[in-house]
Formats: structure tokens, sequence, C-alpha cells
């Protein structure tokens, strides 16, 4: 396998590494792919941009054989190919970085590398001249890991860097990065940016599927914008804009920051809107004398292993502000959320909302006290797949009046609530009745929002309130809860993306290792100071 | 109504094929199918007493499907309808044998009552160690069965054996007359309670908000408790409703059709249960066919091996190739070209869900 892609290698240089032309894929009814022309060049990066649901990953699955075309053709090297399986597209020398890695954990780097390629000696792995050839690939193209390390005992950043080396291990002249971003802290982001730079100046192609705009803006040579399913923009970075950008997405202009927040940060979108200016400085104004909503004091909790994530975490959120918990994907804020909500038990501390002693609630009285929470989670917390929109409309409500009466569920009642959510948050659903699982990402966190602010509430509790939704579907909610938070709700946003906690956020809390290390303010904090505390650097920038 | 034909298109074209292969059994058997089939339909429906037989055999297949169909929609899987049934029909016959010059209205209900009591007690013990230990209910269940087995022919061989006479069986004495249920011409008084039985079960679960609870449970554990639901409740109390089920299945057994608990007689017949639960998809009103169909050719069995020397065992034969093609839909769906609609939602059920969680 090893030595057939070789061949391909030593060929000469092709003129087009990898290409779509006049690409069409239904599924059903459904038009994924219209007639989808692109095409990589080496040395290159092209950028491939849309909103959920435009199209990005049914076109690389089928340029990487995942799915085969109705319509259309694939070129690897110049050549026109018929791919019937991923395997095709591997041994021509395309490689896939997937978004959730297809990594081994307990195994080490290099074992993870040469998996289902290995070196072999009378019928053994060669161990030795797999560490070899890993680490010469590791000194041509800077992916510096321990080749011996076990790979989850690394961070994620250099969970990519094994992932990258496994597809150049298999002679990728072409990798397709699906989201590489997502799970990094800006400080890895730049780097894998870097590195992917190195990658091209040695000739590699790299498709970089995306949403998120100034990363496209920094690293891509060349940009496809997709909208259901079409191409709607082919451009350049040095000729467009993060909001010409944005307006093709999402097809008109959009409004993300809406607010206060006008330097510092460059949000998904960068139209910068003054609408909202007259509400800036009132809210903060106030928030020092307003009650103080949620109070957590010394909390701990621990993680499903056992270890101690939540770590004598303190921290207050007054009634009319939203505090937004910046950090590292898995540094304590699922424990933190769960431990609030009593959906993890709290090792200690104690957690009091409105005044009341919530520590150790059980989930139902941590609603009944007026609490709101968008789980982290759509698919496993937030919805039941196999319910109705309607069901899951009233799905922490269904048990008060008047969704039920004498332990019977009221079907009318609970049909003309879910319709009046569905409308008032533009939901879209052919009806009340279809399973909440045919819904798409963006619609089903509109409903998720839509029934927690249907109630009387006090506190809201948003965990990644937009990830993996389009951007027309993040303007809507960050709009909700801005209004949320103006209306006097204490809301503690919790998110990965540290663009949506500065965009919405009246004070940042930034946690690192099961603790808040620092409190910062958005509208003085730079990016790079955010950054740098959520990777763990000592406090001495900011204040609180 | 389309919905309905979906729903019923594999387990209907199961029993078609389970069908055609027995019949294709019957005859490389050099028997013919017509008379072998023919007289099944008679011995099962053909007069006022094969219709009897038939609704007879039907009751405790109705419960035991219920047994298994309820705890499935809270994504547990009750292999325990066995055990369940025994306790059910050694208690209801200890109760109906054991009080005396009670009036019926008295004695019946309170025979039926401790039967299923002792049923909705035996599945309890299986769902309160899986919510607080995580026991797995299926595990739990397999050996409950044979506990149950152990204690009830214990019970029916010692201190509730019948003594008169000259009798030796392990079996306790006839209920009395007061703890008869009653039988209406063809219709046996358990068929009705059964039929009841089915529509209570989808009332509960589809109209109220305990059985909303049950539901989300099944369909997504993480969900329900985010939602507030007790997990841990609706896995203990889901088990004793199952077991309730099975257990009034077999008090019925024991009051309506024996008229006594026997050791061994009852034996199969929770595990039938699973069977009837598949066919009908886990729905607890189409319960009610399937355990008709399946009590039919029970009933009609001797006929057809009398009338057309068809060995009754063609009919085990039978039930396990239309569960076979239940279970495996994926197979009839190609034989049948059925398509699943790609907007539809997925509603095929996965025998496997309770498993390894």
């Amino acid at each position: 396998m090893a030595a057939a892609a070789e061949t391909v290698v030593s060929q000469t240089e092709p003129e087009v590494l990898l290409a779509g032309h006049g690409i069409t894929k239904r599924f059903g009814s459904v038009v994924a792919n219209d007639d989808v022309s692109v095409e990589l060049r080496p040395g290159r990066i092209l950028a491939l941009l849309g909103e959920n649901g435009a199209g990005k990953s049914t076109l690389v699955n089928v340029l990487f054989g995942l799915h085969r075309p109705d319509a259309g053709q694939v070129v690897i090297a110049d050549e026109n190919v018929e791919l019937s399986s991923p395997h095709d597209a591997i041994a021509r020398g395309v490689g896939m970085v997937h978004q959730h890695f297809q990594l081994v954990p307990p195994m080490s780097v290099v074992r993870n590398i040469v998996l289902g390629a290995e070196p072999r000696k009378l019928g053994m792995i060669d161990v030795a001249q797999a560490r070899r050839r890993v680490m010469d690939l590791a000194d041509r193209f800077g992916l510096h890991v321990d080749p011996d390390a076990a790979v989850e005992d690394l961070p994620v950043g250099a969970q990519q860097r094994v992932e990258i080396l496994k597809a150049l291990y298999r002679d990728a002249r072409v990798l397709i990065a699906d989201e590489p971003t997502a799970v990094l802290t800006p400080q890895e982001t730049d780097h894998l940016l870097d590195v992917l730079r190195g990658l091209t100046a040695q000739g590699v192609g790299i498709v970089f599927i995306t949403h998120k705009l100034r990363e496209v803006m920094a690293a891509a040579d060349d940009i496809v914008v997709l909208r259901e399913g079409r191409v709607v923009g082919t451009t350049t970075p040095a000729q467009t804009s993060e909001a010409a950008l944005a307006e093709l997405m999402v097809g008109r202009a959009v409004d993300l920051h809406g607010d206060r927040f006008e330097s510092g940060a460059t949000g998904v979108g960068s139209a910068v809107s003054t609408a909202a200016a007259p509400s800036d400085e009132a809210p903060i104004a106030e928030a020092d004398e307003q009650p103080v909503v949620l109070d957590i004091a010394g909390l701990c909790a621990d993680d499903d292993r056992g270890q101690r994530a939540v770590d004598e975490l303190t921290l207050a959120v007054r009634a009319g502000e939203i505090v937004g918990v910046a950090g590292v994907e898995g540094n304590g804020q699922r424990e933190l959320v769960e431990a609030i909500t009593g959906l993890r038990h709290a090792a200690a501390g104690t957690v009091s909302i409105s005044d009341r002693d919530a520590s150790g609630a059980r989930p139902r009285q941590v609603t009944v006290i007026g609490v709101g929470h968008i789980p982290e989670d759509r698919a496993k917390h937030g919805l039941i797949g196999s319910y109705s929109v309607a069901d899951n409309s009233v799905l922490n409500r269904y048990f008060k009046r008047p969704f039920a009466a004498g332990g019977m569920l009221r079907r009318d009642r609970i049909d003309s609530h879910a319709r009046d959510v569905v409308a008032t948050f533009d939901v879209r659903t052919p009806d009340v009745d279809s399973p909440a699982d045919s819904l798409s990402g963006g619609n089903k966190q509109k409903l998720i929002v839509g029934r927690e602010f249907s109630d009387d509430i006090d506190l809201l509790i948003a965990a990644q309130p937009t990830r993996g939704i389009d951007i027309g579907a993040i303007e809507f909610i960050w709009r909700r809860i801005r209004e949320r938070r103006d209306e006097g709700t204490a809301v503690l946003l919790v998110s990965a993306e540290l663009d949506e906690v500065l965009a919405l956020s009246d004070r940042v809390a930034v946690m690192y290792e099961g603790r808040i290390v620092a409190t910062v303010d958005p509208r003085t904090a730079t990016r790079e100071e955010i950054g740098l505390l959520m990777a763990g650097a000592e406090s001495s920038a900011a204040g609180s | 109504m389309r919905a309905l034909m979906r729903a019923a298109a594999v387990p209907l074209a199961s029993v078609v094929l389970g069908l055609v292969l027995g019949a294709v059994l019957i005859a490389v058997q050099g028997h013919s199918v017509t008379s072998a089939y023919g007289a099944l339909v008679l011995g099962g429906a053909g007069d006022a007493d094969a219709l009897l037989r038939t609704l007879q055999k039907a009751t405790p297949l109705v419960f035991g499907g219920l047994a298994v169909a309820f705890a499935f929609k809270a994504g547990l899987f009750n292999i325990g309808g066995q055990g369940q049934l025994l306790v059910g029909a050694a208690f209801a016959a200890g109760v109906g044998f054991g009080l005396e010059g009670l009036p019926l209205v008295v004695h019946l209900p309170l025979a039926l009552l401790v039967g299923g009591a002792a049923g909705a007690a035996w599945g309890a013990i299986a769902g309160v160690l899986k919510a607080t230990s995580g026991a797995h209910e299926v595990i739990v269940t397999i050996m409950l069965n044979f506990v149950a087995g152990n204690l009830t022919d214990w019970l029916a061989a010692n201190p509730w054996q019948d003594r008169s006479g000259s009798n030796i069986i392990a079996r306790t004495p006839l209920v009395e007359p007061s703890a008869e249920i009653p039988t209406w011409g063809w219709l046996p008084a358990g068929f009705v309670l059964a039929v009841l039985a089915a529509f209570a079960c989808w009332f509960v679960l589809e109209r109220t908000t305990y059985g909303f609870e049950v539901r989300s449970v099944g369909a997504n554990r993480h969900a329900a408790r985010y939602a507030g639901i007790s997990v841990g409740w609706i896995m203990a109390s889901t088990m004793a409703v199952a077991g309730l089920l099975a257990g009034l299945g077999g008090a019925i057994e024991s009051l309506g059709v024996d008229g006594r608990f026997e050791a061994g007689v009852n034996v199969g017949l929770g595990f039938e249960g699973i069977t009837i639960a598949l066919l009908a998809r886990t729905n607890p009103i189409a319960v009610i066919p399937a355990g008709l169909l399946v009590g039919l050719m029970e009933a009609g069995a001797a006929k057809m091996q009398f009338e057309s020397g068809v060995a009754p065992e063609i009919i085990d034969v039978i039930q396990a190739l239309i569960l076979l093609f239940v279970a495996a839909p994926l197979i009839v769906r190609w034989l049948l070209r059925l398509r699943d609609r790609p907007d539809a939602p997925d509603r095929r059920l996965t025998l496997g869900a309770g498993w390894g969680r």
C-alpha cells in the first residue's frame, strides 16, 4: 500500500491536486450539492465557507470517496477518477483530518500513525522503522509530537497534529481539514494555521472547512462560499472582507455584534451596528446594585472519571447581566454547569439561586426555582429526537399547568404552546408533530431556546448556545439572550467560542483547570490577554 | 391509516413468510398443506369451543406481551415475564383456595390483586437493582425466573400442596368457586381483562404524565434526567408495572383456566410474551392481535395433528420463523422491496436497545 502510494508521489508535479467539476449530489428530494465546482492547486489553502447545511461536508465527502456524486467529475492529480471508497482517495494521496479525531486513545502516537499501514518485518510490526519514519515526517513538516506518548495524554492540539501526521504518513498531497479549529484555543489555532502554511510550502494542498471568518481571512489563499448547495462566491482574502463574506454566506447583511463591542475581538461577522448602542452602558452601571441571582461559593465537582474538575470555584451573577465563562473545553465548564443544574453531584461548596439554597438540588427543583438551561449537548440532553416538536417544547415543564392536570397530559395546550414557540422563535418545521430529529441543528437550538425562554426564569444558564449552528440562527439566539438580560434575567454563558463570550458578556470569567483564574472586562481586555489566561498563563495583565 | 399500514407491514409480512415456509416444511414431510392449515384454523376458531381455547391461550400471551412491551418503552428488556407470571399464578391460587366464605365480588378481585402484586414485587426487584446499582435487568430477570420457578414449585409441593385423597402431584387445591373467573359462552372474562389491560397500557403511556416520563427515559435517558425526571424511579416503577401485568396473566391462568396452581404447568408461557411484544413492535394495542394469532395457532395445533398428522411442533417452528423475520426486518424489507422513506422518522425497533447501558 505504501509502495503504491509512493509511485504517485514520484510523479511530476500535477497542475490540479484535487477538483470537483459540476458536482451534484441529492439525498432524496434534498439537493445537497448543485453543480458545485472547486479546484485546489499545489501549495494553496482553499477555504470552504458556508453555514451548516450549505453542503460543505457533502462536497468533501464526495471528494474523499464517501459519497458518489449523482453528476459531475472528481479530479485527483490531473486525472479524472471514480472513487468507490475513501481507500481510493487515500491511495491517490488525499488525506482527511476529521473534526472528531479518529485515534485510539491508549495507543502511542507512532502506533496511531502507522495503524493500518504498518511497516512489517517477519509478520510483526517493525516498530523501529515505524518510529523512524514518523520522526522523519514530524521533522520535515515541523509537526512536533512525542512519538511514544499515549494519545490520550496529549492535549487536543497535539492530537490534531497526530491526525495530520497520519495523513502525511500515507503520502497525502492533499489534506482535507473539517472544522479543524473548533476545539482549539486561540494560541493553538494560530499554531495550526502556521503548520498548515508550512505544509503548503512543501507543495501540499489544503482544503479547509470552517465557518470562522477570521481564520479564513488569515489563512486562505482561495475562498469558496457555499450556500444552499451552490457556490455563491469564489474570491481571495485580498479581494473581500469579513462583512462581505458573512453576507455571502447568509444571503443578507448580518449584524452579530449589535452591542457595545467594537474592538479587540473580531467576531464571526464584522458588521458593527450602532442600533443597540444606547442600551450599552446602562445595564453594566446598574448591575452592581442589582441583586445577586446566582451565587456559587467554593464549589467542587468531579468529572466522570472521578477527577476533580471544578475546584473551589466561586462566582456570582447578578440580575440583568451576562457573565461569560471563557475557557478551553475540558477545563471544568461542563461539570460546573451540571453541578449548578443538579445533573451532577457537587462534592463541596454551595450554590444559591435567587436567595434559595440550591446546593444538591435535583434538576426538577432547579427548574422550579426559575432556571432555564440551554444544555451544551443538544442531542444528548436538550431534546428527545424521536419526540415531536410539541413534546420537546414542554420537555421539562410537561408536568405543570397548563400542560398537565391531574396527571393527564393536555395535548391541546401542549400543541398550542408549541405553535407559539415555533412562531416566536422562528423554528422552521412543517408542523409541531414532526419529530425533533427532522429539524436542522439551528432549528433544534431555537426550539430549545424557545422552550427555556417561555417560562418565567430568573436565571438562564446557556452552555455553548450556538455550537454548530448557522450564522442566521446565532444572530437570532444572541439577540434573544440580550433581550432576556435587558429584562433583568441573570445569564451565565459558557462557551468555547471566545468570540461569542466577548460579543455577549458584560463580564468575562476565565476558567482554567476548574477555577475562575480571572474576571475581565470585555471592553478593555484583548483576545490575546484572554487567550493567555485560557491557556493557563498567570494573571498579570488582567485584573478583576 | 397509512402510518398504521406502514407500521404493520413488516409484522404482517413476517407472519405470511413464516406460514409460507411452514407450508413448505409440511409439504416436504408429505402432508397436505391445505388440510393442515385448514384444521389449524378450524381448531382455533371453528366453533365456540375452539374460540374459547384460542382466547384462553391468548390471555396470558397478551399479558406477557404487555409486560415486555411496557418495560421496553422505558428502554428496559424484561426477560422476567416467566418468573413474574409464576409468582402471580401461585399467589393468586394461594388466595383462591386459602380463603373461604368470601363473596365473589371480594374474593376474586382480591385473588387477582394479590397475584398482580406478587408479580409487581418480583418485577420491581430487577427495577430497583437496576436503578440503584446499575445491575442489568436482563441478567437479573433471567436469574429471578429460576428463583421464581423453584419458589413456586416448593410452595406447590409443600405448604400449599393439595392433601386431598391420594394426590402426590405438586399442586394446590382447586380454588374456591368464589375466586373463579367466569366464562361467558366462548368468551372468557380473563380475555376481556387482557384487552382492557392493553388499552390501559396505551392510555397510560400516551396520555399521562407518567407515560411521558416512561417514554422519555426509554427514548433518551440523559434528556429525561435533564428534564427533571427521576430515571431511577421510572425504571423501578416500570418494572413493577411490567411485573404486575405478567402476574395478572398468571393469576388468570390459575383462577380462570387451570383452577389451581400446578408446578410446571405454566413453564414457557412467560417467555412467549417476548415473541408477542416483538411481533406487536411493542405497541400495546397491537399486542392483542399478536396474542390472538399465536393463541390460535397453539389452540389449533392438536386438531391439526389429529386430522392431518402434522406434528404440532411445526407451530413452534413457524413461530420461531415469524420471530426471526420480525427481528430481522431487513430481510423482509428486501424480500418485499419495502423502503423506508428517507424523511420518515426512524421507527425501527432495535432489540439491543437496552443492552450495555
